[in-house]
C-alpha cells in the first residue's frame, strides 16, 4: 500500500476549497458568472488569475448559457474546463447541460446547490439540480468542505477517462457547506496535478476514413454534434447510457486511488452507508443533511435503537446494487428529499429509491419527508421525528402517510 | 470512405461525421427545379452569390452559369433575386 502524503490542514469554506481544487487541478479554461452561494468560487479563482497564480484562460461571460459554452466548445479542443453556478445560474444553462453531455464534452462543474425562485430564495436545497438529473451528468454529492475538495480533483480524472467522456457534476449544499468554513486537509500542488495527469483522446474516423484523435483540430477536422435525425440520434443517446454503465468502475478506481494517497474514503465511491449493516430503520439523504443524521443515528444507537443512514453519494449513475443491498433488510424505511417533484407524490430522491426496492427481496415500506426548502434548517430534533414515525412503521406495519413534509408550519 | 455504422457500439461519439456533407444530396428535396433563360441571362453572377447551398456553379471564362441539380433544394432564392428575371422555377416531373 502507498504511503499517505503529507498534507496541510487549512481553514476553507466548500467555495473556496472548490476553487483551490480547480487551481491544483492544472485547468486551462474556467468561464463562469457569479450567483449566490458559488459566488466565492469564481471570486477566488479570479483572484488567483489576477495573481498569476495559475495560467488558467478565465473568460468573464454575459450569462451562465455562456459560461457552460465556452466551457463546452474550449473542452472539445482538448482544454480541461470548469466552471461553476447554482440555482437560476443552472436553470439559464439547462439547455448547454444536455449539450454538454451530448457532445461527450468532460467539463467539470461545481453546483452550489440553491433553491429556485419564486419566491425568490438564494438558499440552500436540490431543486436546481434535481432538474438536471436527466442530463448524462455524472453527479458526485460533497457531505463537507473536505469531501467538495477531495471530489473536484476526483471528478477531473473521472470525467476525462477515455472510456467514458462524460461531464460531472459536484454538488455542494448552498451555505451549509459553501460558506462555512471546516478544516480542509489539502494536498500539496504537485501531488494533484500528477494525479489528475494529462487528458487522453479515444480515436475516431473522420470524414476522410481516418483515425484521428476526438476533439477539435485545425489539423484533422471534425464536426462534433451536427444535425443528428431520427437516423442516428437514437444510437447516440444509447452511447450516452452505456457510459454510465461504464462509469462506476471508473469512479471506483479514482476514488480508491486517491483514497491511498490521502487516507480518506467516502463509502464505497457510491453510497456511504452509516449503521447500516443490521438497521431496522433507515434514512437515505443526499448531502450535508448526512452529518447531522449520522449524530441522530449515534444517539439513537446509544439507546439500543438498530438505526442507519445511507447517504448517496454517487447520485449519477445512480448506485442500484448498493442501494438494494444497503436497505433490502430493513424493516421501514425514509427518504430524505430537500426538494420536491410538485404534483409527482414525492420528491426525486423518493422516487428512485422506492423504484430501485420494488425488486428488492424484503419490500420495506418506503416513506417520504420532504425537508429543508429554501433553506430551512433541519435541526437534530426534526431528524429525531423521523426515526420515531418509522419506529412506529417498523412496530405496526402500518403507514399513515407516504409523503410527508418535515419542519412545515402546519 | 467508411462504412454505414451498424449498430449503437460502432457510432462515433458525439455525432461525429463519418462521411462528408458533399455525400448528402439534397437535391431530391426538390419540388420546383431553377431554370435559366441565356437570352434574357446578363450574367452578373447574383444567383450564384445568393444561393446559400452553394449550388450554381459558373464558367470562368465564359461566365454562364450552371444549377447543380445535386444539391440545388429548390429554395427559388435565385430565381427572386435575379435582376434580369432569367431564372424560373418549373416544377419538377415525375412525382
Amino acid at each position: 500500500m502507498a504511503t499517505k502524503t503529507e498534507q496541510q490542514m487549512v481553514p476553507l469554506n466548500g467555495d473556496e476549497a472548490v476553487a483551490l481544487a480547480v487551481k491544483q487541478s492544472d485547468v486551462d479554461v474556467v468561464a463562469a458568472y457569479p450567483i449566490t452561494p458559488q459566488t466565492i468560487i469564481v471570486e477566488k479563482f479570479s483572484e488567483y488569475v489576477a495573481n498569476g497564480e495559475v495560467d488558467t484562460e478565465f473568460v468573464c461571460v454575459e450569462s451562465e448559457h455562456s459560461a457552460l459554452a465556452a466551457s463546452l466548445t474550449a473542452s472539445l479542443t482538448g482544454a480541461r474546463a470548469f466552471t461553476a453556478t447554482a440555482s437560476a445560474g443552472l436553470a439559464l444553462m439547462h439547455e448547454m447541460v444536455y449539450v454538454t453531455a451530448g457532445c461527450r464534452a468532460p467539463v467539470v462543474m461545481a453546483v452550489t446547490n440553491r433553491a429556485l425562485s419564486a419566491p425568490i430564495n438564494i438558499h440552500g436545497d436540490h431543486s436546481d439540480v434535481m432538474a438536471e438529473r436527466d442530463s448524462g451528468w455524472i453527479q458526485l454529492w460533497a457531505e463537507n468542505a473536505q469531501e467538495t475538495y477531495d471530489s473536484i480533483i476526483q471528478a477531473f480524472r473521472i470525467a476525462e477517462h477515455k472510456d467514458l467522456l462524460t461531464p460531472v457534476m459536484v454538488n455542494l449544499d448552498g451555505f451549509w457547506l459553501s460558506h462555512t468554513l471546516e478544516n480542509v486537509n489539502i494536498l500539496p500542488d504537485e501531488v494533484v496535478k500528477k494525479f489528475v495527469g494529462t487528458r487522453e483522446f479515444p480515436f475516431v474516423t473522420d470524414t476522410e476514413g481516418k483515425q484521428v484523435p476526438f476533439k477539435l483540430d485545425p489539423n484533422n477536422p471534425l464536426t462534433l454534434g451536427p444535425l443528428d435525425l431520427p437516423d442516428y440520434y437514437f444510437e447516440h443517446k444509447r452511447q450516452q447510457e452505456e457510459a454510465m454503465h461504464v462509469a462506476p468502475k471508473i469512479i471506483k478506481e479514482v476514488h480508491d486511488e486517491y483514497a491511498q494517497l490521502t487516507g480518506r474514503s467516502y463509502g464505497n465511491a457510491f453510497v456511504d452507508a452509516y449503521c447500516m449493516e443490521d438497521a431496522e430503520i433507515a434514512t437515505v439523504c443526499l448531502g450535508s443533511a448526512a452529518g447531522t443524521t449520522k449524530t441522530v443515528v449515534d444517539y439513537l444507537r446509544s439507546q439500543g435503537v438498530k438505526a442507519g443512514v445511507l447517504r448517496i453519494r454517487t447520485f449519477r449513475p445512480i448506485p442500484w446494487e448498493d442501494i438494494i443491498t444497503s436497505l433490502e433488510g430493513a424493516k421501514a424505511i425514509a427518504v430524505m428529499d430537500r426538494s420536491n417533484s410538485v404534483g409527482a407524490d414525492g420528491g426525486p430522491l423518493f422516487h428512485e429509491v422506492r423504484h430501485l426496492l420494488y425488486g428488492s427481496r424484503g419490500h420495506p415500506p418506503v416513506v417520504d419527508y420532504i425537508y429543508g426548502l429554501g433553506g430551512r434548517d433541519m435541526p437534530p430534533k426534526t431528524i429525531h421525528a423521523i426515526y420515531k414515525d418509522l419506529y412506529d412503521i417498523a412496530s405496526t406495519g402500518k403507514v399513515k402517510h407516504f409523503v410527508n413534509f418535515a419542519g412545515v408550519r402546519d | 470512405m467508411s462504412q454505414q455504422p451498424k449498430s449503437w457500439k460502432e457510432v462515433s461519439p458525439a455525432g461525429v461525421c463519418w462521411r462528408p456533407a458533399s455525400d448528402y444530396l439534397t437535391g431530391d428535396w426538390r419540388t420546383f427545379k431553377p431554370v435559366r433563360d441565356p437570352t434574357k441571362c446578363t450574367k452578373c453572377l447574383l444567383c450564384h452569390m445568393v444561393c446559400p447551398d452553394s449550388a450554381i456553379k459558373y464558367d470562368k471564362k465564359t461566365m454562364d452559369v450552371e444549377f447543380d441539380y445535386n444539391y440545388c433544394k429548390g429554395c427559388g432564392i435565385c430565381a427572386n433575386e435575379c435582376a434580369a428575371k432569367a431564372i424560373k422555377m418549373v416544377k419538377e416531373e415525375g412525382e
